[in-house]
């Protein structure tokens, strides 16, 4: 009797969320398809009405749920459907970005463009690109390492369970802080 | 994370759309997969979900399997979402509970590897299969339509479509940039392939706006701001001043003839530059309205367009008892409130300087298409005789096709009239001077009724057709025979060399370009603009004339360059679009309006964010609120509360995160 064969685990392919307005950048993907333009098809699109709907928590939820970058397109300064969403959004995009930055996520890894629902070519361009750039910079891996950040933070509580039968036990939780600040620094 | 409910029965369908879907997505393979998935009831994949059969078979199962919930994957939500949501709301379920998968657009049609591509389908069909289970009951809001119309722009187009909806008893409002409707028909002499004399068929039709009890003609005014939604726009418009009252004014133009100035000194725009025109004028002898206006930048009585009231004033003096003009004349503000917009704003002909190797503005005797319209009109500057800028009468014309279209260099589009109006111009040319005529042409392009059989009548008559794009037009003549002549320098691609070929007259065929301020016009009414410029229609094949905005339509050369017939076709067609709306009497909105919960801080963060001041603050409750009549479902206010407080309907938080989930999950 021989046990079947593990099937290899797929090679890693970059997966990108993107965001895209309805009236724009998500009819300019419709575009594309229309003009049968190729393109990477890494980026998974999740449809809004308004670039001004993204709120930062969908990006940093996209990211620990496995992304390995985040895209959102919305209409041209100017041009939004809804006057002005995509200013809001813009304003949100620059300091989450500079949080982001701030917690080692390269920057690449986050993008926005704005295109017209005429610039089918545009996100053929875009996707290709963001696509490039994420496969060189490798997976970012952010749900892996919440579990070895959730291994850890339970071995030192095992741990600090230990130590607290003879001391205090309010000593753990503060160690166990110091190693997550680490690892955040080397992502 | 987001939990899956316990009471959802999901059906799934995906579309293999012919070939379409099929060819690139395993789609049995994604509806074996779905159906693992939880709450997933069942799961097929069929060649046509959109059809008749594929409709019925989702009301069927709903009430067969006890379905919550309906996602289909096909095609993009923006074509077929509508008639998805209707089979749902058919089988007895809120149309709502459905969702739908983008498969086709985003997936097979720009994908080339079959295993990637079946992936993404089943990606995307997993977020929708979680999102889906969030969805909750919702109504369709519906709202009043407002059955007066606007009519922006007054060529042949806005014209149609004016007559068209006020003779179906709708109340119309046409606004015209120029002192005069007529756009650039009323500069035609003959319009092709049926040589019927411009003014004659489109002066009626002008005349008939200017009296039509249901029209309100704007001449001389410019929308500048439009508010609201389909159904309840408000429009404003600004009138400029002509100085002259219009209800006064009888047309008499004794005003014209008694002005200080005897002669007219100033560029008439009208024909193209050709003409003189005094200070007081009247654009054409058929103008629609019949009211005389003053340039003030030219009239003595202002400087540099302020008023001095320095001239002797004999206009007033003839003008008389009317006392129609006013010299004190402000530009005016009128709002008015429509239901649904038409804009048919036109083209602008490609600036022929723009080629400097054909010498337009060099040579003198270089002329556009519309000059030459002038030139052989009756009611032109040379009463219809071709006389050049020179004196002369010409003996040899050249017609250059394709300047300004097919041109890597301008522009790359056809602006499919000119092979057609250059033919009709090398007949009336031919007809006035007897010369002899060349066209120069990349290809002849005559796809329309009785165009191909124009082309044959005009091989006929004896006129040349060289088939090359001209390489320059110089006066620098190499022979005896080309000495103070135009000489067009052409490969003659037919017999495989170049040709010199001297004439007298060279005539430009300016190709169709969007207006200069299309992309402002475009804000003003919320469209898009193609790549090229032009107005974008909605689907290029099956919404023609609608565009993103309910309730703005498009018509004519706006959208893209097209003949008169085709200008005609397209103005029907949106008014027909538009009395839908109003026949229907009310229009159904999305109901992805936000509202506020009980929860609300009080924060006041999303008050300043929305455009259409639909979020007030309630002093009593210390809360905000959402009007959900100005609500427009953009969701900026969701994605910008602190305490996440603003629920979106139909992009709630929860349906969005498991969207996000649902992408991700292996």
């Amino acid at each position: 009797m021989s046990s079947p064969i593990p099937t290899p685990p797929a090679p890693w392919a970059p997966r990108i969320v993107a965001f895209f307005c309805n009236w724009c950048t998500y009819t300019a993907a419709d575009l594309a398809g229309v003009s049968r333009m190729k393109y990477a098809s890494n980026a998974r699109v999740i449809r809004l009405m308004c670039s001004g709907r993204v709120d930062p928590q969908f990006i940093l939820d996209a990211f620990r749920k496995g992304a390995d970058g985040v895209l959102i397109g919305g209409c041209h300064p100017g041009d939004c459907h809804y006057v002005e969403g995509n200013y809001k959004m813009l304003r949100r995009f620059q300091l989450l970005k500079r949080m982001l930055h701030d917690m080692g996520i390269a920057e690449q890894r986050l993008r926005l463009e704005w295109i017209s629902a005429a610039e089918g070519e545009r996100v053929k361009t875009v996707i290709n690109e963001m696509t490039d750039q994420i496969k060189a910079l490798g997976p970012l891996g952010i749900p892996g390492k919440f579990e070895e950040w959730d291994r850890e933070v339970t071995e030192l509580a095992h741990r600090a369970g230990a130590v607290s039968e003879v001391t205090e036990a309010t000593a753990a939780p503060a160690e166990a802080v110091t190693p997550i600040k680490e690892e955040i620094a080397h992502v | 994370m987001v939990s899956i409910k316990q009471d959802i029965r999901i059906g799934f369908y995906v579309c293999h759309c012919g070939h379409n879907i099929a060819s690139m997505v395993d789609c049995p393979e994604v509806a074996r997969y779905v159906e693992k998935l939880p709450n997933v009831v069942l799961s097929r994949d069929y060649k046509y979900m959109c059809s008749d059969p594929g409709q019925e078979m989702i009301q069927k199962d709903i009430k067969e399997f006890n379905l919550t919930r309906v996602v289909v994957a096909s095609c993009s939500p923006l074509l077929h979402e509508h008639t998805f949501r209707e089979a749902v709301a058919a089988g007895g379920l809120n149309p709502f509970f459905f969702h739908m998968v983008n498969i086709r657009e985003h997936d097979s049609w720009v994908h080339t590897d079959r295993n990637e591509a079946t992936a993404k389908a089943k990606a995307l069909a997993r977020a929708a299969i979680r999102r889906v289970a969030f969805h909750k009951a919702l109504e369709v809001k519906q709202v009043p339509v407002n059955p007066d119309v606007l009519v922006v722009g007054g060529g042949i187009t806005g014209i149609h479509a004016a007559l068209t909806l006020a003779n179906s008893g709708k109340k119309v409002f046409l606004v015209e940039r120029e002192p005069s409707i007529g756009g650039h028909m009323a500069k035609f002499d003959k319009t092709f392939p049926t040589l019927d004399c411009a003014a004659c068929i489109l002066t009626p039709k002008m005349s008939s706006v200017g009296n039509h009890e249901n029209i309100t003609l704007w001449s001389y005014s410019e929308v500048v701001k439009m508010d609201g939604y389909v159904g309840n726009y408000t429009v404003t418009v600004k009138r400029k001043p002509r100085y002259i009252n219009e209800d006064l004014c009888t047309g008499c133009q004794e005003c014209i003839a008694n002005c200080v100035y005897k002669e007219p000194k100033f560029t008439d725009e009208f024909n193209e530059g050709l003409g003189k025109r005094k200070p007081i004028y009247i654009p054409f002898p058929q103008a629609t309205p019949q009211v005389v206006l003053i340039d003030p930048e030219v009239c003595l009585n202002f400087k540099r367009g302020v008023l001095t009231d320095k001239c002797k004033k004999t206009c007033v003096e003839a003008c008389g008892e009317k006392k129609a003009i006013d010299f004190k004349q402000q530009e005016q503000l009128m709002e008015i409130k429509v239901g649904t917009i038409i804009v048919a704003t036109g083209f602008k002909a490609f600036d022929a300087k723009r080629v400097p190797h054909y010498g337009y503005g060099v040579f003198p005797n270089v002329y556009t298409a519309l000059e030459v319209e002038r030139l052989v009109n009756a009611s032109g500057p040379t009463t219809g005789e071709v006389i050049l800028r020179d004196g002369r009468r010409p003996k040899a014309i050249g017609i250059i096709h394709c300047v300004g279209s097919r041109d890597k260099k301008t522009n790359r589009w056809c602006s499919r009239v000119c092979c057609m109006y250059s033919m009709k111009l090398a007949h009336l040319l031919k007809e006035h001077t007897e010369a002899e005529i060349y066209n120069f042409y990349i290809d002849i392009r005559a796809p329309g009724k009785g165009y191909e059989e124009f082309y044959d009548k005009l091989n006929s008559e004896g006129v040349h057709f060289v088939r090359g794009r001209v390489g320059e037009v110089t006066d620098w003549s190499m022979t005896p025979e080309e000495e103070g002549k135009l000489v067009i320098r052409v490969e003659d691609t037919l017999v495989g060399f170049v040709r010199r070929i001297p004439v007298d007259m060279v005539v430009l065929a300016t190709g169709l370009e969007p207006q200069d301020d299309a992309q402002d016009v475009r804000r003003l009414f919320n469209m898009s603009c193609g790549t090229e410029g032009f107005f974008l229609e909605r689907h290029p094949k099956l919404a023609p004339v609608n565009t993103f905005t309910d309730g703005i339509f498009i018509a004519g050369c706006c959208q893209s360059p097209k003949d008169i017939p085709d200008c005609v076709a397209q103005a029907g067609a949106a008014a027909a679009e538009a009395m839908v709306l109003i026949d229907k009497g009310h229009v159904e909105q999305e109901p992805n309006t936000a509202y506020i919960l009980p929860d609300c801080c009080g924060c006041k963060s999303c008050l300043p964010l929305c455009p259409y001041t639909a979020i007030t603050f309630d002093e009593a409750t210390k809360k905000a609120v959402i009007n959900e009549a100005l609500c427009k479902g953009c969701g900026t206010c969701v994605g910008a509360c602190p305490s996440a407080s603003i629920v979106q309907n139909l992009f709630e938080d929860a349906e969005v995160f498991s969207e996000i989930e649902g992408v991700l999950a292996d």
